[in-house]
């Protein structure tokens, strides 16, 4: 930011480590998740490797249970959400004319908890061995009595305090899009990325306690003796299941939500066409979002719950094809006679619809009960999950991402990098998993080590692994590109791809610290369009200039993180000394917090203008 | 936006939705709620498919629970409830020493209700042989009260806190959401016992 202050502020580490700024906190979750984003990478080349050929023995049985476990806990809980998260704390206060989200201080604790749960899960690698019971952690297997390393107490605590960043982080984005839109942007006028963040913070808000108390019984049964799991002394390992699932499958919606939100704004953007069906899609995210919650069981189909409850849950999970068939029609009636622009956004966004497709036909395949009795636990399933997962999730975060970063770090990313790293992605992405539906269909068992020779699996884990190389490739190419980006110098205008649709693109590139000098008036849906639309350069301020209120940046939330996971690290070697003087730590932060108001700042008129100018 | 607003020290009729903070603050808790309400939801689930797991030789929920110290329990919480809508209806008439006498009430019978948990749980594990870990029931059992406890002693210390901040700092927009969202915390707490009365003590003595 170009201006001054007189007021307390920090600089260097000291300031991104008290950040209460949404935009930098976005780019703090996106940092760290691309962090895991390549751990949880390294992992599944790892596993390709491992699988090249058959009989191999690059990796050894556990150390290759490790590898899937902490590939999926990695891969969805500290890189997919943290850069949803990224995302959502960049765009979102600035789609809907926000200065700041409601609760700024809470949002730079739900960081910090966040990566202090990552960093405690990563940790395991170093201190005895990783998880080892697969991402779903399934008891008896996961129990102390089969898996007696820390590494499943790593996971049960990892995940536990990153959970509480998650929470806070849904809460806070609930309460911000609520309360503090901007005036005339009423909920049917909302970009449909709002729209979608909103539906997902909903469901992390009553997915996650789930899976805290199921974390928690886990605990216990490791920790403290307890018999949640254990059917010796009359627990329940059925249970286990249900509760993970009922959190489970709401996340996959969480992850896939706001990718629907994502390929919305690209696609409308780039046709140069308002989004076709906006009320619809509104519709069927909500839809998708309730709905989400009435189908954990079909993850258990071969758990013996019975015809009926097979044939419920069978019939819910089809139902959700429904909505879903509605965004992928409205995707495409978006696209039909609009002037479309192929650039790497945009070809992440186009890349999206037939793979998701793809992924949702295996899915509609798998919702059937007696035929799924066939696909379970093989790698169909595998397919199935990252069709949706990959082909869904992260092209859709790659099309964010290039589409955004003008908005994010004020320079846009090189297009012919761009390219590259779409076709090498896209292309590996297909040759990885394409092949792997036909595996599973052949009998292919997942989370195997090793497979023998003859049984026909040999060419097509070539293949698969083959294209995991060059996935690879294609993420190290989009690393080049952010670097060799970084390093160029730029001026950008507010609106650099010059059919902004929305509110984000009013404003310069990148924001100052206060988003907007005067408060946007809403006329209508897709708020920039309809203002160029009608002869006007950009939106009618609501307000005249004034004094902007700020939040102080504070250090607090940074040693309640640290605190969290001092206190985890001693409960988990019964060091109940260090355990209750990290849980000390967490409180007497709180307690500073609720006694020392927070009056913030003002930025003054003068300092303001000062830099229009600049 | 910013909270020192009214320098003629005359406070909104509801002071604790007259700032956009507040007016977050208390939204914000409603939503946290709503996942409090999963939460012990789930606990109540786990209790629910785990309480008839009693070993032999065990004490089952019949033999362990005595209603007339529960039903006690019971009173002492929800006189406790009404009293904090005493204090929030002070806190709406702008009556500062009411407010902090209402809120002490209410702590003293939080606490008064801790200890006689902490008895009920001493009696249960010294004296009727009902420790964490001897059955599924037990460990389901004292994790859906125990958390249940948990959050009454956490009320408790936030209102203890809350109630010094009033006494130094006075009524003002900053302390009025503070207060008016530890007193939904402490229904929500409220409401939760009255199931964990139901479900728990009294399907265990028919059940």
């Amino acid at each position: 930011m170009a201006h001054g202050h007189t007021v307390k502020r920090y600089t260097g580490l000291m300031d991104w480590i008290t950040t209460v700024d949404h935009k930098k906190i976005g780019i703090l979750y996106l940092l760290a998740g691309g962090f895991f984003f390549l751990i949880g990478g390294l992992e599944a080349i790892l596993i390709r490797i491992q699988l090249w050929r058959p009989m191999n023995d690059f990796l050894s049985a556990d150390m290759f249970n490790q590898m899937i476990t902490m590939h999926g806990t990695t891969m969805i809980f500290l890189a997919a959400m943290p850069i949803l998260f990224a995302l959502m704390n960049a765009i979102v206060p600035l789609q809907i004319g926000a200065r700041d989200v409601a609760f700024p201080f809470l949002n730079s604790l739900g960081f910090w908890t966040f990566l202090f749960g990552g960093v405690l899960l990563n940790i395991s690698w170093f201190a005895g061995g990783a998880p080892n019971a697969g991402w779903t952690s399934y008891v008896p297997l996961a129990s102390p009595l089969y898996s007696d390393t820390h590494g499943v107490d790593f996971y049960v605590i990892g995940l536990q305090i990153s959970g509480i960043g998650t929470l806070i982080g849904g809460i806070n984005f609930l309460v911000t899009i609520i309360n503090m839109r901007a005036p005339g942007m009423s909920f049917m006028r909302m970009p449909m990325f709002t729209w979608a963040i909103f539906v997902t913070s909903a469901l992390i808000l009553f997915a996650f306690p789930a899976l805290t108390v199921g974390l928690a019984a886990l605990m216990f049964d490791r920790l403290f003796s307890a018999n949640f799991f254990n059917p010796e002394l009359g627990g329940n390992v059925v249970l286990w299941e249900h509760i993970f699932w009922i959190f489970g499958h709401p996340e996959v919606y969480i992850l896939i939500l706001p990718a629907f939100g994502i390929i919305s704004e690209v696609i409308a953007t780039f046709s140069r066409k308002r989004l076709f069906g906006y009320s619809s899609m509104v519709f069927a995210t909500v839809l998708i979002g309730f709905l989400g919650f009435m189908v954990w069981a079909h993850h258990m189909f071969t758990t013996g719950l019975g015809p009926v409850a097979n044939a419920l849950f069978s019939i819910a999970t089809m139902l959700i094809a429904v909505p879903t068939g509605i965004k992928i029609f409205n995707w495409i009636f978006t696209m039909w006679g609009g002037s479309i622009t192929f650039n790497t956004a945009n070809l992440f966004a186009i890349g999206f619809v037939p793979t998701f497709v793809m992924g949702g036909v295996t899915g509609v395949m798998l919702a059937a009960a007696p035929a799924d009795y066939q696909y379970h636990d093989t790698y169909f399933v595998v397919a199935h999950f990252h069709y949706v997962i990959v082909g869904g999730l992260v092209l859709g975060i790659f099309a964010g991402l290039h589409y955004w970063w003008p908005k994010m770090f004020g320079k846009i990313l090189n297009e012919t990098l761009g390219k590259i790293t779409f076709w090498t992605f896209f292309i590996g992405f297909h040759l990885t998993f394409f092949v792997q539906h036909f595996l599973g269909l052949m009998g292919m068992p997942r989370r195997i080590y090793q497979y023998l020779d003859g049984l026909g699996f040999n060419g097509m884990n070539l293949i698969s692994t083959i294209g995991a190389m060059l996935m690879g490739v294609g993420t190290i190419v989009f690393l080049i590109n952010i670097v060799t980006t970084a390093m160029r110098k730029e001026k950008l205008s507010a609106d650099p791809w010059g059919d902004g649709r929305t509110l984000e693109w009013t404003i310069p590139s990148p924001p100052p610290e206060y988003n907007f000098l005067q408060t946007p008036l809403v006329r209508g849906y897709d708020a920039l369009w309809k203002e160029k639309m009608d002869g006007n350069k950009t939106v009618t301020p609501a307000e005249p200039i004034g004094p902007i209120h700020m939040p102080s940046p504070s250090i607090l939330p940074f040693f309640m993180g640290l605190g969290l996971f001092i206190g985890g690290l001693g409960f988990m070697y019964h060091q109940y000394i260090v355990g209750a003087a990290g849980l000390l730590i967490v409180f007497t932060c709180m307690t500073l917090r609720s006694l020392y108001d927070d009056h913030g700042y003002h930025i003054e008129v003068e300092e303001l203008q000062k830099g229009v100018k600049a | 936006m910013s909270a020192h607003t009214h320098v003629d020290g005359q406070l909104p009729h509801e002071p604790e939705k007259a700032t956009l903070e507040g007016r977050n603050k208390v939204l914000g808790f409603w939503l946290f709620l709503g996942g409090e309400t999963v939460l012990f939801g789930t606990l109540f689930s786990v209790y629910l498919a785990l309480r008839g797991q009693v070993l032999e030789g065990n004490p089952t929920a019949n033999e362990l629970f005595e209603l007339p110290l529960v039903a006690f329990a019971t009173f002492l919480l929800l006189t406790s409830s009404l009293t904090s809508v005493f204090a929030i209806q002070a806190m709406h008439r702008n009556n500062v020493k009411s407010l902090i006498t209402w809120l002490i009430v209410t702590v003293a019978l939080g606490l008064v209700f801790l200890g006689v948990e902490i008895y009920e749980f001493w009696h249960y594990v010294h004296e009727m042989g009902h420790g964490f870990t001897t059955s599924a029931f037990s460990s389901s059992f004292y994790t859906l009260v125990g958390f249940h406890g948990a959050h009454v002693l956490l009320g408790v210390v936030w209102i203890s806190l809350l109630i010094g901040q009033v006494f130094k700092k006075g009524l003002n927009t900053v302390t009025a959401p503070k207060i008016y969202v530890a007193g939904l915390y402490w229904h929500f707490v409220d409401v939760v016992w009255v199931f964990i009365f139901t479900v728990v003590y009294l399907m265990g003595k028919v059940g």
